[in-house]
């Protein structure tokens, strides 16, 4: 089973919201899109769907083209961000919609939708109807039908997004377990790195309509082939800084240096942009391979456990992320201290070079 | 302070209620009292005024002429308005917001003005003087009502329902009749209402487009008056019928009303 996306662009109005794309989709994983709002996550799913017809391109699965399949002759299922649910059914019929319009006998339908109402927590609202639940009950019984219906393609868009923490957590431990048996392929949209991580699988970064990389998630995060890309998949925003090379020695305009050693020592000598995530620029140095670099203090914000700090440093603002509690004043010039294991260098072409 | 709270509404309400209650203090009198003296409550309590009307088919034939039309009028204007509605709230095509205006500005025309074309087109076709006359000069009017208001309501149901539909399986036709018109019935129970009473309350179109056969209520009670003198407790008595229908369907869609209000169309 696969889903291929063959050069598919959309444009409406002159207005570009996909860039030709091609994106080979992997069986029986959690796909997820990445990307902030109006990167393209959610029509690059309609096209997926069917829901949009491309302008250009081809939307191929199993070998087949199905690019002008409508929508109710493809086997798809979908899940709103927004708890979209029939308002005049019961959830029992809800859930059971899909599988009746598929031809299935009262005794398939009735077994599979017990089953799942189990699975998802849903058994004692069978007979109540949508306005009645919860939301995150309604998005229960979204996801039931999506389920039931046994779709080979599942696309998920932000289904978490509208719940509260608590139910976020539960259902998205909860979610990869329901697809897994079902063998579907299925397409996740989230907005938040961190979601991306804890369902692994594959993701591909959005950007403006662009797919910036895919692969298998934990690779993306950890070695984003452009610095764009790793503007994506962090959460506060990665701190990027020129950096030049020149002796065996990187050196950062705002005066601090370090020996390229190892790999970095092949890399020719030059211009480089340099990124480090906010966990590794830190209050306090990590071992002998931190820099260190003077900031002054725009902003902290603590959460808890940890101190993320606004600076600027030599006219950019980085974000620094430290354990404990830091309470720093505006204006307060401070040291912060660069993980330089943990960096990433991008060449003058924004293709990753080292990480 | 808190004991004058009543006193204001009270007011408000009885003033409201005066003449509706002095049309059915008349309904029960005989012309003669009506005319003779000044009382409060009927002095000699009478139901004939009702009888003659329950009885006298040129009476009780104005009523049924009425409903008819208003009831095929509100029919028609709904099941026309429902698939315009939809085009409305869910597709863009050219012209699409003037054509939309446009439907408005019929509402601002005065029916008179269409008096004379309605005449002269429906005695061409053979439809003066029938119900369906009625029925279909009100549509002029309540159609573009029934589109603006079904459109306030369509706009609220998010399109993602429409795509999880089909995502399910559902064919349009299928999708419509099956979960859109279901999630919407607030608002046409609220259309139904509105093209109802425009309807039910239109005099002018509905007069001049009969004659004898399918004439309204309100053309019956009108001639009554000049022709055999002023037969007023009658008058108070068909008017008082007349408040009814009005009053049950307020009635049945008095929780949508306030629905559409806070949807902002009505």
């Amino acid at each position: 089973m696969t889903l291929q996306l063959k050069n598919v662009s959309l444009v409406r109005d002159t207005e570009t919201h996909i860039y030709p794309t091609s994106l080979d989709l992997v069986d029986g994983q959690f796909n997820t899109l990445l990307g902030t709002t109006l990167a393209g996550k959610t029509t690059l799913m309609r096209i997926m769907a069917g829901l949009e017809r491309p302008t250009q391109g081809q939307v191929w699965f199993d070998g087949e083209d199905i690019t002008r399949v409508p929508v109710q002759k493809r086997n798809v299922a979908m899940v709103y961000q927004q708890f979209i649910n029939y308002p005049n059914f019961t959830v029992y019929d809800n859930i059971a919609s899909p599988m009746k319009l598929l031809g299935k006998d009262k005794k398939t339908i009735d077994d599979a939708i017990h089953r799942v109402a189990d699975l998802l927590k849903l058994t004692p609202m069978l007979h109540r109807m949508p306005n009645e639940l919860s939301g995150g009950q309604q998005q229960r019984t979204a996801l039931a039908r999506a389920l039931v219906k046994e779709a080979r393609l599942v696309l998920l868009d932000e289904p978490l997004a509208n719940l509260d923490y608590k139910l976020r957590e539960e259902l998205r431990d909860e979610l990869p377990k329901l697809f897994r048996h079902s063998g579907a392929m299925v397409v996740y949209a989230t907005t938040e790195p961190s979601e991306a991580l804890l369902l692994g699988g594959y993701s591909a970064a959005l950007f403006e309509g662009k797919v910036l990389q895919f692969g298998p998630t934990v690779d993306v995060y950890s070695k984003p082939d452009s610095a764009e890309s790793a503007r994506v998949f962090s959460d506060p925003p990665i701190n990027l800084a020129k950096v030049n090379k020149a002796h065996g020695q990187f050196s950062l305009s705002a005066g601090a240096g370090w020996a390229a050693n190892g790999e970095a020592h092949a890399l020719p000598d030059g211009e480089y942009t340099v990124g480090f995530r906010p966990h590794h620029l830190t209050l306090t140095p990590h071992g002998d391979t931190s820099v260190k670099v003077s900031a002054e203090v725009l902003l902290t914000e603590i959460s808890g456990s940890e101190s993320t700090v606004h600076a600027v440093v030599d006219g950019h603002t980085w974000i620094s992320l430290s354990h404990g509690v830091h309470s720093l004043d505006k204006g307060q010039t401070i040291d912060l201290f660069i993980d330089t294991r943990k960096c990433l260098m991008f060449d003058d072409k924004d293709r990753l070079v080292l990480s | 302070m808190s004991r004058l709270k009543w006193l204001v509404p009270t007011l408000y309400i009885v003033f409201l209620m005066l003449p509706i209650y002095w049309l059915l203090n008349m309904s029960f009198k005989n012309t003669n009292e009506i005319l003779g003296t000044f009382s409060l409550w009927p002095q000699t309590f009478t139901l004939e005024n009702y009888k003659t009307i329950f009885t006298d088919p040129t009476w009780y034939n104005g009523y049924l002429n009425s409903i008819s039309y208003v009831v095929v009028n509100t029919i028609i204007a709904v099941t026309v308005a429902l698939p315009a509605a939809y085009a409305f709230s869910r597709y863009r095509f050219l012209g699409d917001k003037h054509l939309f205006f446009w439907l408005l500005t019929n509402r601002m025309a005065p029916p008179a003005v269409f008096a004379l074309p309605f005449i002269q087109l429906y005695s061409a076709v053979g439809l003066f003087d029938t119900m369906w006359a009625v029925a279909l000069a009100h549509c002029l009017f309540n159609v573009p009502l029934a589109v603006w208001i079904l459109e306030g309501f369509m706009s609220g149901v998010p399109k993602e329902l429409d795509e999880t539909a089909y995502i399910d399986g559902y064919s349009f036709p299928r999708f419509f009749t099956r979960i859109f018109i279901p999630t919407i019935t607030a608002g046409i129970g609220v259309t139904a209402f509105f093209c109802f009473m425009f309807s039910w309350v239109e005099l002018l179109l509905a007069k001049s487009l009969t004659s004898v056969a399918a004439k309204p209520i309100a053309a019956t009670m009108t001639k009554t008056a000049s022709s055999s003198g002023y037969e007023l407790g009658l008058l108070a008595a068909a008017g008082a019928l007349t408040l009814i229908p009005g009053a049950i369907v307020i009635w049945f869609v008095r929780n949508y009303i306030a629905k559409g209000f806070a949807l902002g169309r009505v």
